[in-house]
């Protein structure tokens, strides 16, 4: 199955949304699932969520943050290109049901991989805030489409350029001093996660949180991606990635995580250096 | 009359290490010739029962020993559509080879080493010119690439129909792809028998996961008349011990397949890593654990494989572990790990010291780890290869499709599973086998479905 590019933008420095044909992956995607992609013949498989898609176009959309040689050589690819391989929908939909009131919270670019599963939630008749965090206002990514259907959007920004001064995290404290909360889905940066779990915990809110986890074939046959959540192992591709975020081990998930730090930088400088 | 085998010319174990270049380079056409000449064409043909694929053994030996090539190749390929891998990967000790007569008082004759010399020379001549059949207008899809799939799809798109491989994964091979080392099986070898799978007209399709992208529903809206499922077992099961998640601790099937599906041996020309220390250990003694083993000695550690068992009970093809004791792998038998200890990347296994006990359900004396007898192994990158399940994804998508409570799905002798026009075989039904096994059940499937879609009206 062909998937070819027909859409590219720059949301900041270093992310870039893409709109890709891909009809049958757009036809059975939900909103919180991901696909495998390979960009080129000597290239690793890596994961993707799926922030927005249009079956009747037969269209997914990804938002990618260049972190690393594939990201960086799938940044590059312009509208026409192919992409070589693209595998999905994979892992498990988010759950998608009435909570009540609802937080979402984010950094930066994970906004996107965020942005599917809320507006399902606000269709099902949730109230529907999010918290999105970012370095400075510039890296405050869909903004504007999460205006278009939540009742509520904050924004933080480390350097106060946009809304509050600090993190997400702080600003999610904040929120529930003065918000009844009955749900947290968090998607960002394993620290942040890990901090929503333990709020969440000292909240009694249920929470979740989707997984970063290193993966290979994100079908289920390698065990790559294996995290422990309250005390058992789990695959993040198939029985994920999302999970209960008070339950999970995040030091175990970020010390997994920088793993093959090494190599990946090595990668990157190689492949910089020839081109 | 020749007592032992003419052996079969190996790269020494010093090259071996140094390189993923396959270690076993087959017979000369004298040599073959000559190998041949010690078969005493049994008239009941012993060997033929033990091949599961029922190949006429003493016909095509007759015909290598009679330089007639291209009848030998032709006599196999009635009944094995991949010789040049089962030549390779079978294992013949417990099959063809164990039954053949020679083998009372002398070595048996070398059946796998013919048949892959049959194979490389038919391959080396490079024609090979498929007869189609006439089309009969019905389509059937196959899920999975594994040897279970490329059968069934070889079959039927022989007899006329129009097949289509879907494959999850971005090549075709299934384990021959992603499990199996370059040393074992090079990557040409395989990728001409799936040319030729192909120029039956049969169209792969890789990047389907059937479940996610396609349900079998979906399968038969798409015009498919049947559904053959060979989607193997792939799941790999870990040993629920502490520290199992620690960094560098691998599966048998990760470990694997960043080595040959993404070829991490060639990091950083290519992409994918893997991080092979300098003090590895093995735990299983399977053909997976043998393949890891090898492996994590060409990417340049010290090999250590733990079994629980003893040496007797080791699964592995007899060639594999001699080649690995060739290698430089040591071997600790009556072994069980209790622990992995490690703060972020492990740093050892703890084990325990076994006994053998009763015989269990296997006939094998099951191992009984000794109290107090503990004592660790260093190690920075261990690899668990103590088998794998049966693909979930299909069964969970597809209830009405039976499973055992081990999640094999359930098959007649037919291959028919519990849904009408869903046809199953391979690793799937049994559980993790052989290649040839795989075949096997391919091949009665593919014969059920030949029948099926010629009885469906049209
Ligand atoms: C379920 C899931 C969904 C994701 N969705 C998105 C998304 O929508 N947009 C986006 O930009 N990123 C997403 N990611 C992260 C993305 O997969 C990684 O950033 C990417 O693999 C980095 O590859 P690289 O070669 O560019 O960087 P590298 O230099 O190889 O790695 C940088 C970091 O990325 C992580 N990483 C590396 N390889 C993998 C791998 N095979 N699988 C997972 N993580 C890896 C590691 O933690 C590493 O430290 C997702 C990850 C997961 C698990
Ligand atoms: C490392 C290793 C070494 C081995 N060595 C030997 C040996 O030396 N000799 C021997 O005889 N046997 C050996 N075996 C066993 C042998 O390889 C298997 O028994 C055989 O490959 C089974 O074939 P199969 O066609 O049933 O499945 P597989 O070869 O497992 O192929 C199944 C394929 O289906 C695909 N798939 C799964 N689910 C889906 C889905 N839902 N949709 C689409 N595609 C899907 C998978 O990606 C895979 O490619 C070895 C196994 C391993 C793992
Ligand atoms: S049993 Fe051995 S000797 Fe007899 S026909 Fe078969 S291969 Fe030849
Ligand atoms: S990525 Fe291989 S099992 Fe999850």
């Amino acid at each position: 199955m062909r998937s070819v590019i027909v859409h590219k933008e720059e949301l900041a420095p270093g992310y870039k949304l893409f709109v890709i044909r891909s009809p049958q992956v757009a036809k059975k995607i939900q909103p919180g699932q991901f696909v495998m992609v390979r960009v080129h013949e000597k290239g690793e498989r890596i994961p993707m969520t799926v922030a927005d898609f249009e079956r009747e176009a037969g269209t997914i959309t990804m938002v990618v943050h260049e972190v690393g040689k594939t990201s960086r050589m799938l940044a590059g690819l312009e509208v026409g290109d192919e992409i070589l391989d693209l595998l999905g929908p994979l892992g498990k939909p988010s759950e998608i049901r009435h909570y009540g009131s609802v937080v979402g919270i984010c950094r930066q670019g994970t906004a996107g991989a965020l942005y599917s599963i809320l507006r399902a939630l606000k269709q099902a008749g949730n109230r529907v805030t999010v918290i999105m965090g970012a370095k400075s206002r510039e890296y405050i990514i869909f903004e504007e489409r999460m205006r278009g259907f939540c009742d509520e959007v904050v924004v933080a920004t480390d350097d106060g350029s946009a809304g509050m001064k600090g993190y997400a995290v702080a600003a999610l404290r904040e929120y529930l001093k003065k918000n009844r909360v009955d749900y947290i889905l968090a998607i960002g940066p394993t620290k942040m996660m890990k901090t929503v779990g333990r709020i969440a915990k000292e909240h009694g809110i249920r929470a979740t949180a989707s997984l970063g986890a290193i993966m290979l074939d994100g079908t289920g046959m390698c065990g790559a991606c294996r995290v422990t959540v309250a005390g058992s192992t789990k695959f993040a591709c198939v029985d994920g990635p999302e999970f209960d975020a008070t339950e999970v081990d995040f030091d175990e998930l970020q010390r997994r995580q920088e793993f093959f730090r090494e190599e990946e930088r090595l990668s990157f400088e190689l492949y910089e250096e020839g081109t | 009359m020749r007592e032992k085998r003419v052996p079969m010319r190996e790269l020494s174990p010093e090259e071996r290490v140094k390189s993923f270049a396959e270690v076993a380079l087959g017979y000369s056409a004298e040599e073959a010739m000559l190998e041949a000449k010690r078969c005493l064409q049994c008239r009941d043909k012993p060997c033929v029962t033990g091949c599961p694929v029922g190949i006429d053994i003493p016909a095509f030996v007759q015909a290598i020993r009679e330089g007639e090539f291209e009848r030998a190749i032709a006599v196999i390929r009635e009944s094995n559509y991949l010789p040049g891998i089962t030549g390779r990967v079978c294992p013949q000790e417990r099959q063809c080879e164990a039954k053949c007569r020679l083998g009372r008082r002398y070595e048996p004759l070398a059946i796998g080493a013919l048949e892959r010399f049959a194979a490389d020379w038919e391959r080396a001549r490079g024609v090979r010119k498929p007869a189609k059949a006439e089309s009969t207008g019905r389509r059937v899809a196959v899920v999975g690439s594994g040897p279970a799939g490329l059968t069934v799809a070889a079959y039927l798109a022989e007899r006329g129909h129009g097949v289509t491989i879907f494959e999850a994964l971005h090549e075709p091979g299934g384990v021959l792809a992603y499990g199996i080392p370059e040393f074992r099986l090079p990557r040409e070898v395989l990728n001409a028998e799936v040319e030729y799978v192909r120029s039956l007209g049969v169209e792969i399709e890789t990047n389907v996961l059937i479940g996610a992208t396609y349900d079998i529903d979906e399968l038969f809206e798409l015009g498919y008349s049947a559904v053959f499922l060979g989607t193997g077992a792939g799941l790999p099961r870990f040993l629920s011990i502490p520290g199992e998640n620690l960094n560098g601790i691998y599966s048998g099937n990760e470990f694997l397949f960043r080595i040959n599906l993404m070829k991490a041996y060639l990091f950083p020309e290519y992409d994918t890593p893997v991080k092979v220390g300098d003090r590895a250990v093995v735990i299983g003694a399977g053909n997976v654990a043998m393949d890891a083993a090898r492996c994590a000695a060409r990417l340049g550690a010290e090999v250590q494989v733990l079994y629980r068992r003893s040496e007797v009970e080791m699964p592995a093809r007899r060639e594999e572990v001699r080649h690995a004791r060739e290698e430089g792998i040591s071997f600790r038998f009556l072994t069980q790990p209790a622990a992995f200890l490690g703060e972020s990347r492990v740093h050892a296994v703890r084990c325990l010291r076994c006994e053998l006990g009763e015989a269990d359900e296997s006939g094998r004396r099951s191992p009984v780890p000794v109290a107090g007898s503990e004592f660790e192994v260093e190690a920075d990158t261990v690899v668990i290869a103590i088998g794998q399940s049966p693909n979930p994804i299909i069964a969970m998508k597809h209830p009405e499709i039976e499973t055992t409570p081990k999640g094999t799905i359930v098959v007649d002798e037919h291959g028919r599973t519990s849904r009408e026009g869903v046809f199953a075989g391979g690793d799937i039904t049994t559980g993790q086998a052989t290649v040839i096994a795989a075949m096997g059940a391919g091949k009665r499937a593919a014969k059920a479905m030949h029948a099926y879609l010629r009885g469906l009206s049209p």
